[in-house]
Order: structure tokens, then sequence, then C-alpha cells
């Protein structure tokens, strides 16, 4: 579909007024987040963590915040692009490594991608796409058992309600700082924890193929997404309410169904059940076990 | 002794009170670990130490202090019974000041409380089974535990205390019982895990739970005492903000942060009797007048054929 007219082209993160129900104290969030970091990761006898580096405002943001509660020399972030990668994006995460005085690798993930996709040539971007996720997440596990290291993940609320990346890929991690704010809210909190704005005001992109908008292949603006979630979810609004209160119909249907759609990506694999005692039904324990 | 478990033996009037009417409370403001009964009550006994050697006389503990929050089912293995050998080690907490913690406890039949103790000169003073156990949102309470089924208030050597748990303070007619009792103090030991973000100072929950204690303490004319917890559990963070409130509403001390803390504060006991000398809403209220509207609505409500 075309950007044009839809504003979709300029980047709203901070420019616009920010709806206010999804508007936060970042201080508050920061402190909460920083210490819900320094909490996981220790009492489970960990003392760094390990996080792929995209450039992008989410990883930007939780680098910092990993940085803030475990300091730099705990933090290994891995920039792994792709052939088709956007150049910048590399330059962002670099940047973001920089200040922050982290460490950092770089592993280019093509040889291995087209090695594979030799074989299959045919594949489509988005089955691409997810290969290159998990393989992203297969590299991030792995430095995470050579630096001994938990692995900290980067999906924001607002990804993880649509579905909007790849189950075991970038949505596999053992801690997740931000998975309960909203795009709209993480562009605030990287803004007040000094991410740079050239990260916080880009179009935000998956970066799995040149030229990739969210934006543009979800069809709607991150804003508009996050204010109905907010009805949807938060506030449990029906769609009869979300329409009454000026919310278009197809935009309604469309983010309902993806909701719906991707819940099997936020569960563990359903079990068949067999005895009175089975994993996560009627097995339930908390995962901070013993700590 | 044998077989009256229920039963608990008087509190020993007067062997603490302070000469000039005054106590000296402290709000252990802690982080327990989940599922570790051990390492909590070591923990336990440092705070104690602590404490005694600070001055404190009254000690108070959140809820489920010796084990955690989010227990599913580790309630069950968390359990202690009344007349165990853990009570004795629980009650020997107790020999230098009053202490007040959270576990759960088995009864005989077999079903798992969330309660709050009272322990004095080593001894088991009181008993409060949690009776509001919240089971929505992110809470799950009733899964997992048998409800308590009354609010008592007891003896102490300050004067008389109730106790409400956490969630049982939700619920407007749990220390309005306690103050028709008379109490001089409600205690509210709590794990209250934080959420409602906006661009407030402080979370939602910090909110109504302020607005809560405040409108108690000063509308019962008693002390408050609120006793959060601190840390994370799978993610849910515990924001603390202990406070301990006067009987006109003004907060004597308050923990601002989510970090762990003994929350010091002096009570001047007179104040009770003062307040309600210039706010005689204790006096006034019209009990016999409440139950009989309450009995009408009760039965219009139950009247009803379908």
């Amino acid at each position: 579909m075309s950007c044009a007219g839809s504003g979709m082209s300029v980047p709203a993160s901070l420019t616009e007024p920010i709806f206010p129900p999804l508007r936060i104290n970042p201080e508050l969030v920061r402190g909460i987040l920083v210490g819900f970091i320094r909490n996981e990761v220790r009492k489970v006898g960990f003392e760094r963590v390990v996080l792929g580096l995209s450039g992008g405002v989410d990883s930007s943001l939780v680098a910092t915040l990993a940085t803030e509660a475990l300091g730099a020399d705990n933090v290994l972030a891995l920039i792994m692009p792709y052939k088709t990668s956007d150049p910048k994006s590399r330059g962002d995460a670099l940047q973001v490594v920089q200040q922050l005085g982290i460490h950092h690798l770089e592993i280019e993930i093509s040889p291995q991608i087209d090695a594979y996709f030799a074989r299959f040539p045919d594949a489509d971007q988005k089955r691409r796409g997810n290969k290159m996720a998990r393989e992203r997440m297969s590299i991030l596990y792995d430095q995470s058992w050579g630096w001994r290291a938990l692995v900290i993940g980067t999906s924001n609320k607002t990804e993880l309600l649509l579905g909007y990346g790849t189950i075991y890929g970038d949505m596999a991690s053992a801690i997740n700082p931000i998975g309960d704010l909203y795009k709209t809210q993480v562009w605030q909190l990287a803004d007040a924890v000094g991410v740079p704005t050239s990260i916080v005001q880009k179009a935000p992109s998956a970066d799995l193929w040149a030229g990739q908008s969210d934006e543009t292949e979800l069809g709607f603006q991150y804003r508009m997404i996050d204010q109905l979630l907010y009805y949807l979810v938060d506030r449990r609004y029906s769609v009869e309410e979300l329409t009454r209160i000026g919310f278009d119909k197809t935009f309604i249907e469309d983010i309902v169904r993806r909701v719906r759609d991707n819940q099997y990506k936020r569960r563990l694999p359903v079990i068949a059940k067999l005895s009175s005692r089975t994993i996560d039904r009627d097995f339930r324990y908390p995962r901070d076990w013993g700590h | 002794m044998a077989g009256a478990w229920w039963r608990c033996p008087p509190a020993q009037p007067g062997t603490r009170v302070r000469q000039d009417g005054q106590l000296a409370v402290g709000l252990v403001q802690m982080d327990p670990a989940l599922g570790d009964r051990a390492r909590n009550l070591e923990r336990h006994r440092q705070w104690v130490r602590q404490a005694t050697e600070t001055g404190v006389e009254l000690l108070v503990f959140p809820e489920l202090s010796l084990t955690g929050y989010f227990l599913k089912d580790l309630v069950a293995e968390s359990a202690i019974p009344l007349d165990g050998a853990v009570m004795s080690e629980l009650r020997a907490l107790s020999k230098n000041l009053d202490v007040v913690l959270g576990g759960v406890i088995e009864d005989p039949d077999h079903r798992y409380f969330n309660a709050s103790l009272y322990f004095s000169g080593g001894e088991l003073v009181h008993v409060h089974r949690k009776v509001y156990l919240p089971t929505y949102g992110m809470f799950d309470e009733h899964r997992y535990f048998a409800a308590g089924d009354r609010f008592r208030s007891f003896k102490t050597g300050f004067g008389r205390a109730g106790m409400l748990v956490c969630e049982d303070i939700w619920h407007l007619s749990s220390a309005y019982v306690l103050s028709l009792e008379g109490v001089d103090m409600i205690i509210c030991p709590s794990s209250s895990p934080g959420r409602g973000i906006t661009t407030d100072e402080r979370l939602g929950t910090a909110e109504s739970y302020g607005l809560l204690c405040r409108t108690y303490a000063q509308f019962l004319t008693t002390f408050f005492l609120y006793c959060n917890r601190v840390g994370y559990e799978d993610g849910a963070n515990f924001w603390g903000g202990s406070m301990v409130i006067g009987p006109n509403g003004d907060i004597i001390a308050q923990q601002k942060d989510a970090d762990e803390a003994l929350v010091l504060a002096n009570l001047d006991l007179g104040d009770v009797r003062r307040e309600r000398l210039a706010n005689p809403l204790l006096r006034d209220e019209r009990v016999e007048l409440t139950i009989n509207e309450l009995r009408r609505v009760w039965h219009e409500r139950t009247r009803k054929p379908y």
C-alpha cells in the first residue's frame, strides 16, 4: 500500500502529541525495569546479558536499561546484519554500543542464510525473514552459553499482541523488560533514558529486507494501533464500544483478528493432556521457584 | 493445649507498655525468597536482631514473608501446621519484641490459609486467616488457599489490635468490623504488586493503597500500620511504600522507595484517645441501624424468586 498522505513516511514518535492514557512517567518506569533486570538476572545466578542490537529503538532501549542495571561490562550486544540490511542500522547500533561502552560482536548471517536458501531458491521474503530471525536467535543462545549470560528480549507489547514477530526467533528470550510497553511508550522511555534521537525518530523497521517498514506492512500507524490496543486490551472495550468512540470498523476487525490469530505465539506448545498433573495446566510453579 | 490448636494463649498485658505511652514500631519492607522458607526464616532472625538493637517493640513483616507470594503449587510444600516444630522457631522470634509475620498455615483438616500471625513473649497470640482471596487479573489465590471466615481483634501489650491481609482492606466492611471492636491499631501486612503506569509520580496501586490506609486511619480514628514487600517475582514488582499512619490520618512514617528497609516510627498511643475526643465518630456510629439496614438489604436481595 502507498504511504502517501497517510503520514507514514514521517515517523511520529515524538513529534506529535501522545495519546494521554499512554503517557508514562519515564523515571518511574525506568526504575522498575532496571530493578527488574538486576533482580531477575542475578537471582538465578547470572551477572550478564546478551542481546541482539539492530539499531532500532526497542533493542537500543533494552541495551540502555541493561547497562544501567548490570554495568557496561556485563552487557554483550550482537550486531547480526544480513547483506540486504540497511547499512544505516549497523551504524546506529554501533553508535549505541559506543555511547554505552558495552561489549559487541558483529556476526554477519549472510553465509549461512544463503547456503540454506541455495536449496530453496523459491522461498519468499517472509520465509527468509523468519529464517534470519531464527538464525539470530540461534547465535544469541550460543553466545549466551559461551559468555554465561541470559538472553534479554526486546519485543514490545504492540508487537507481541499483533504477533508481529517470529516465534522462536526475535520473540525468544529468557527475560523481557519491555514486553508490557506499547511502541508509543517505548519511544517516550527511550527518549528519556538517552537513546539517540535519530534512533527514536526513525521509521520502525524489522529490516528483514531493503526498505521494509513496520507501519507500511501493518497498514496502520503505531500510534493508532496503540490507542486501539489500549482500549481493547487494557480497558476491555467491546467492538461495539470501540466503534462508538470513533474507531473504523475495518481497522478494529483487522487488529482483533491479528491479536486472536497470533495467540499461539504467546503460549508454550499445546500439550495433549493425559495425566492428572500436566505441565502448565495443573503442574503450576513460578519461574522464580526457590529464588 | 492438646487438640486446642485454634485457642491462642492470651496476651500478657502490660509486659511491654512503656510508662510514657509510646510505642516503637518497625515495618520490615523485605524481599522474601520465593518458596525458600529456611532462608526466609533466617532473614527474619536477622531483621529481629536488628530491630531489637534499634529498640523496636512491635515488628511487622509483610504478607507471606516466610514464603514469598506467587507460590502457586508451592503452597502445600511451604505450609506449616500451627502445632509443629517450625512454630516453636517462630515463637522464639518474639522473645524480646512483638512480631507479626506471614506464612502459609495448614489446618488439621488440610486446608491451607494465607495467614498473618502475631507473636508476643515467645507465644502465638493471634492468627488472622486472609478472608478476601483475590482471584482475578494477575491473582489466583482462591485456586490455592482456603478463605478465612472472621475478623477478630485481640489484646496486645499496646492496646487492642486487628490484622487484615492485603486484599482484605479493599473491602470496607473488614476494617469497619475491627473498628467496632474498638481497635487502637490495624496492622496490614501486604504483598501488593505494582501496576498502572501513568504520568503520576507513583504507580496506580500505590495511590490506591495510600488512599485506603489514610481513609481507614482517619475515619476509624485508629493507627494504621501498612507493611508491603519489595522485590520481583516472575516479572511482577512489589512497590514497597510501607507506611505508618496516625488516627488523624497523618502519615507518621513512609518508605518512599521499593528498596529493602526497616521503617521506624514512634507512636504516641494517647493519640487515639485525643483523636476520638476531637472526632467522636466511633461514639456516634449507629451500629444497630447499620445491622438493621444490612439485614433488610440482604432480605431484599435473597427473597427474589429467580
